[in-house]
């Protein structure tokens, strides 16, 4: 592979990214996460899958609009770091605040919409997490591929209702989210129509 | 003599110039690596930060209560394991001062819980508006150790000190009347600052049936581990209705106001399918997002089995005999 121009953005986007969950993996059996320490990781690995994965989501339109090429080189470590909380997330649901109850657990799948949306949203990270790799790039042809990955965007916005429906009253900050995806999400939009009409223009240009 | 040149090292020991070079980039590297690492991991505490602020020095040194309490354990005391003081005043829901369970104990502090008066109206033969510093001379205060279960599913054992609700009710004489008591929070934006955003429609107000209100184990309570009531807690007068969720027991009260009709409460008016008039902790009637099954007591790992009125069955059950509580949630 060729050597990258910054061959230290994804190692430190790792370590940097993973240690806030490092951090709750050593405050919480040392009490330090205040009363509720359980509820204090649930919300902290869910808020940063929800970062994280609208962090990835920008990468392309921050290239659209800025111009940049590095956001590009970021895009798949920060999916696989948003996926990471996402998986920690539902264990610390799962195994420490449900204690593996398999009944309450599929009953709360199963008839409450609040944690149908989030299981929802991990689900669909889960092939995406898969065919990361160059090779399955490759093995389903980029087309594909490409098509497959804007599941991200579903995920994300599965979060962001997941997240509204948590809070009780104030929504502001789950909005906050809302409106980043959808600005997000235009951009792609608008460059995806752009892009039709130039080849419609060329097509007219060329006839065959 | 002239001296001599400084001796120049071997040319075998001079860095080849690539080697020079690629320690210089390996070195920026490490910098840029370092930097990015730093500023990731910063920028993420900081949009999670909120959970793992450390409490420690918003514990309350709240003044210890002059009058003399009985200390005898009472008929509907606990000996559960109490909440410690410090998880009890640093964990709270008191929307008036923010919507974070830490919010309260960092902010509350702009209440002025002295003096305090409080309204007592309605259908009451003797109306009247007394200061809570009479009310505490009027009623001796007790310690009533109560089970607390939130409707978000975790609970507390926590040590109050108070009065029994019937007992004031009883001084200003309800009338033939008065089916309903009704309770108002204050309304001072000033003093909570969390009523200036329109969250909820603010003043708090709760509500009890009569039956309710009279109950021996509805309390008045004006302080909790020997002290007086810290501000996050409610000072200096809330409700406690231990068979009930944790949100009827209505914070820094100033009006009581008997009623013939079932009074509007905030979190009906807010939210009517999670929230109802009755709230009696039933683990058979789950909220629409989680179930109420069981739940988290504060400081344990394990959950544990929500009982029926919150273990207080035996002395209320018999006020809803024939009600369907699935309908009056």
């Amino acid at each position: 592979m060729a050597s990258s121009p910054y061959p230290w953005l994804n190692p430190a986007l790792v370590v940097g990214g993973l240690s806030p969950l490092l951090m709750l993996a050593i405050q919480g059996p040392r009490g330090e996460l205040g009363p509720n320490a359980i509820e204090a990781a649930l919300h902290q690995t869910g808020l940063l899958a929800l970062v994280l994965l609208v962090a990835s989501l920008a990468c392309t339109p921050l290239r659209l609009v800025a111009g940049w090429t590095w956001p590009a080189r970021v895009r798949r470590t920060l999916g696989l770091l948003a996926f990471t909380y996402a998986v920690a997330h539902f264990l610390v649901y799962a195994v420490l605040d449900q204690g593996l109850a398999w009944g309450a657990l599929w009953a709360d799948v199963t008839e409450r919409p609040f944690i149908t949306v989030g299981f929802a949203a991990l689900v669909l990270l889960v092939p995406l997490a898969v065919t990361s790799t160059n090779r399955w790039v490759r093995r389903l042809g980029f087309p594909c591929w490409q098509r497959l990955h804007r599941l991200a965007y579903v995920a994300a916005a599965l979060g962001v209702v997941h997240f509204v429906w948590r809070v009780k009253k104030d929504v502001t900050e789950p909005l906050i989210y809302g409106a980043v995806l959808a600005l997000l999400m235009a951009i792609r939009v608008g460059e995806a129509m752009r892009q039709r009409r130039a080849r419609a223009a060329a097509a007219a240009r060329n006839p065959a | 003599m002239r001296d001599k040149p400084p001796a120049e090292p071997p040319s075998s020991e001079v860095t080849p110039e690539k080697t020079y070079l690629r320690r210089r980039e390996l070195l920026k590297n490490a910098g840029l690596f370092a930097g990015t690492a730093v500023a990731v991991a910063g920028g993420l505490h900081l949009l999670g930060r909120k959970q793992t602020r450390p409490m420690d020095r918003f514990v309350p040194d709240a003044g210890l209560v002059e009058q003399p309490v009985a200390q005898a354990m009472g008929p509907f005391d606990t000996d559960e394991p109490r909440t410690p003081y410090e998880d009890v005043t640093t964990y709270n829901n008191f929307y008036e001062f923010g919507f974070d369970k830490n919010d309260p104990a960092r902010f509350a502090h702009t209440l002025k819980p002295k003096p305090w008066s409080v309204v007592i109206d309605g259908e009451v033969r003797k109306p009247r508006t007394v200061d809570v510093e009479q009310l505490t001379y009027w009623f001796s205060l007790e310690e009533r150790v109560y089970r607390m279960r939130c409707v978000e599913a975790w609970s507390m054992v926590i040590p109050w000190l108070g009065f029994p609700l019937a007992a004031l009710l009883q001084r200003v004489e309800p009338t033939s009347h008065a089916k309903y008591v009704a309770f108002t929070t204050l309304l001072d934006p000033e003093q909570m600052p969390g009523q200036r955003r329109a969250l909820l429609d603010w003043p708090y107000t709760e509500g009890l049936r009569l039956d309710e209100a009279m109950n021996p184990l509805t309390l008045m309570a004006t302080g909790l581990y020997g002290r007086e009531l810290p501000n996050q807690n409610g000072a200096p007068l809330r409700l406690v209705v231990p068979w009930k969720y944790g949100f009827k027991g209505i914070k820094s009260i100033v009006r009581i106001s008997l009623t013939r009709e079932e009074p509007m409460t905030t979190w009906r008016l807010s939210a009517p399918r999670e929230y109802g008039f009755y709230a009696n902790v039933n683990p058979s009637v789950p909220h629409p997002r989680w179930s109420q099954a069981s739940e988290r007591r504060i400081g344990d790992f394990d959950r544990r089995p929500t009982l029926p009125f919150n273990g207080y069955a035996e002395q209320v059950a018999h006020l809803y005999t024939g009600m369907d509580l699935r309908r009056f949630y």
